[in-house]
């Protein structure tokens, strides 16, 4: 089995469904010949032609809402945003149409995209390229949010979302693009969305996190009866597995680069209030960054997580 | 380097039937006399379910409402130009198009009612769902067209909107495309020359919206939006000038909103009275009775029977949308996914 990058991780998930569906193109900036900014999408031009692999204008807005018109049509079609910092331009084509074309219309049409995304910070890059706002999507009903953790992951949750009816928003971490290596089967093997994975098991602690802060907080917890939740799809989120690991621990950490407030990591702190309290033995710990726009190269070591962060919150917790 | 010109631009304007009603025979498009005289009954149908909506809103039986009152041309006049393999999309002040190409009635008042299911298209009829963020559908429409390309399809997408829908990103960013790719689509503007209490010079600085075209690499013609025959021949044009593969075009259809923009403004705040009485004078309906009449197929009575008859219709609609029953809560739920998150199925529980 060949060991991959996750940048052709997801290369080898486009063509793979590409060829076998003709319904799925892709369109965005650079796409094309440039084989997009981190070449995510190199060679699909040369092997799929110009009608299936679209250089666009630079225009995010448009190219989200032609992808709207394209699934609307009974295309898959998979916009391409550079950044996560300039879905910003396009939020209103996600928000207003693509998460209620279905409900709209009342199944009359329905909106299949895969909207692909690097995100995350870590990369050294200009402001607005180093994006976390996943929250602001998971609060809208009708879009599915997807992150993958590494190679493997990002293959089999691709597939499935690019065969899932609905829009799915999948967020790239870009630092993770070429970090790690894992294998990855050549063929075809989905990742259902919507489950997590215990990427490493323990008793006396749960930790979730999810995307780039996967292999931070692997490296962090070593030495500890850590248990490790990779969430994976955080909209809708593994409910089950996260009230089950927390029952099991009875403490809760959770970690993710985003800013603390309103970020996602409240959404499972508030969910595991209402359903497991009374398993706690201690306090739920947010791990993240803080409530700042995300800095350039200079402080970004700052802003994000680190194992010191993540190892204070588990020695906090496991105090109880 | 002497200085060159580079470019030299025109945009024209198209006219038919002018006021008085008279038809430039080199201007006028083929239709058959049951062609106008269908044209005439929809333009009428149009006015009737408007009064009789704005009726409804006063008298609380739906709820807000947009009126289209002066921009029956616009709207019958492009619509009848479309074919049933078509795609529409179209913004929220559409009602007379949707009535031109079969959107059931009962369905159009059953939505200003409140009823999400409404929006569902009958099977068949490629109308989407009305688009209240302005310019936001142009983008669909640009893809819907794209993917027509790529299926190799006849159809044409049409994308309604209104002045205001010029100033934004989406417009700008929906033209671009179609020009970069070519593609078989026709954006149709309703300048009804208000955009709530904005008029059109403070929406843009240019002479006419049609010229924007220029900008693009593409046609746009600024059409008398009163005179159905005007909009019908543009609209037919652009159309098969699309199914050709000629690319897009931008047509604005410059008319009037005579009313206030919905049940819940008052434009007599902002607009004068003489402005509305002028455009009053250019009723579209009027325009194509003076038409008829010259030529011996209108006199008072027939508009009498044909308001009669679209009444008819409109009350049959009425009876029909005040019968269909309440949405269940449960409904609440219906469609957001293709199947419920755990979470969606324990919140429908609990309704």
């Amino acid at each position: 089995m060949a060991q991959l990058k996750m940048v052709q991780a997801i290369n080898q998930a486009l063509a793979y469904e590409m060829e076998r569906d003709d319904r799925v193109v892709l369109l965005g900036e650079d796409v094309g010949r440039d084989g997009g900014v981190f070449r995510v999408t190199e060679g699909l031009l040369e092997r799929f032609g110009s009608e299936r692999v679209l250089d666009t204008p630079l225009c995010e807005s448009g190219i989200m809402g032609a992808a709207i018109g394209m699934a609307a049509y009974g295309l898959c079609p998979v916009p391409e945003i550079q950044f996560m910092g300039f879905t910003y331009s396009a939020f209103e084509q996600l928000f207003a149409h693509a998460a209620r074309i279905r409900s709209r219309s009342r199944g009359r049409f329905t909106c299949p995209l895969v909207v692909r995304t690097p995100y995350g910070g870590g990369i050294k890059a200009p402001e607005l390229h180093e994006e976390s706002t996943e929250a602001l999507f998971c609060q809208v009903p009708g879009l599915k949010v997807v992150v993958p953790s590494g190679p493997y992951m990002a293959k089999g949750l691709l597939l499935s979302a690019l065969r899932d009816p609905d829009p799915v928003l999948f967020l790239e971490p870009t630092r993770l693009y070429r970090l790690i290596r894992e294998e990855v089967p050549e063929g075809e093997y989905v990742v259902e969305l919507g489950k997590a994975r215990v990427a490493r098991a323990g008793g006396a602690v749960t930790v979730v996190a999810w995307g780039s802060m996967l292999e931070r907080v692997l490296k962090a917890v070593d030495g500890y009866d850590a248990e490790v939740l990779d969430l994976l799809t955080l909209s809708p989120f593994d409910i089950g597995a996260v009230l089950a690991s927390v029952r099991k621990t009875g403490r809760l950490v959770i970690v993710h680069e985003a800013a603390k407030s309103c970020g996602f990591g409240a959404e499972i702190a508030a969910t595991v209030a209402e359903e497991a309290i009374l398993h706690l033995r201690g306090p739920i710990l947010r791990v993240t960054a803080p409530d700042v726009p995300v800095p350039l190269a200079k402080l970004i070591d700052h802003y994000l997580p680190g194992p010191k962060q993540i190892r204070a919150a588990l020695d906090q917790v496991l105090q109880y | 380097m002497p200085l060159e010109s580079i470019g030299k631009f025109e945009t024209k304007r198209l006219g038919v039937l002018n006021e008085r009603g008279e038809a430039d025979p080199d201007l006028m498009p083929q239709l058959s006399e049951e062609e106008i005289r269908r044209m005439y009954e929809f333009m009428l149908l149009a006015r009737v379910f408007d009064e009789r909506a704005v009726a409804l809103q006063r008298e609380g039986r739906i709820g807000t409402y947009p009126p289209i009152l002066g921009q029956e041309a616009a709207q019958v006049g492009s619509a009848f130009a479309l074919s049933p393999g078509d795609w529409v999309f179209p913004s929220f002040r559409e009602m007379g198009a949707h009535l031109t190409l079969g959107f059931p009635i009962a369905q159009l008042l059953q939505y200003w009612g409140g009823d999400e299911r409404a929006q569902k298209a009958p099977d068949g009829l490629n109308i989407f769902p009305f688009c209240v963020a302005v310019a936001s559908q142009i983008p669909h429409a640009v893809g819907a067209a794209l993917a027509v390309r790529y299926r190799r399809d006849p159809a044409v997408v049409v994308t309604y909107f209104g002045d205001g829908a010029t100033s934004k990103g989406d417009f700008h960013e929906g033209m671009n495309m179609a020009g970069v790719f070519n593609l078989p689509m026709v954006f149709i503007c309703q300048n009804n020359q208000w955009a709530i209490s904005v008029p059109l010079r403070t929406q843009t600085a240019t002479t006419s919206l049609a010229q924007k075209a220029v900008a693009y690499g593409f046609e746009g013609v600024q059409v008398d939006g009163n005179d159905v025959f005007a909009v019908y021949r543009a609209t037919r044009e652009a159309v098969e000038k699309a199914r050709g593969g000629g690319g897009p075009t931008f047509i604005e259809c410059l008319t009037y909103r005579m009313a206030d923009h919905t049940t819940a403004d008052d434009a007599g705040r902002y607009r004068p009275p003489e402005e509305v009485a002028l455009w009053r004078e250019r009723d579209p309906i009027t325009r194509l009775e003076r038409f008829l009449e010259a030529r011996g197929a209108w006199t008072p009575q027939r508009r009498v029977e044909a308001t009669e008859k679209a009444a008819r219709i409109i009350d049959d609609a009425i009876r029909e949308m005040e019968n269909v029953l309440s949405p269940a809560p449960a409904e609440l739920f219906d469609g957001v996914l293709a199947a419920l998150t755990p979470r969606q199925a324990e919140q429908k529980k609990g309704l």
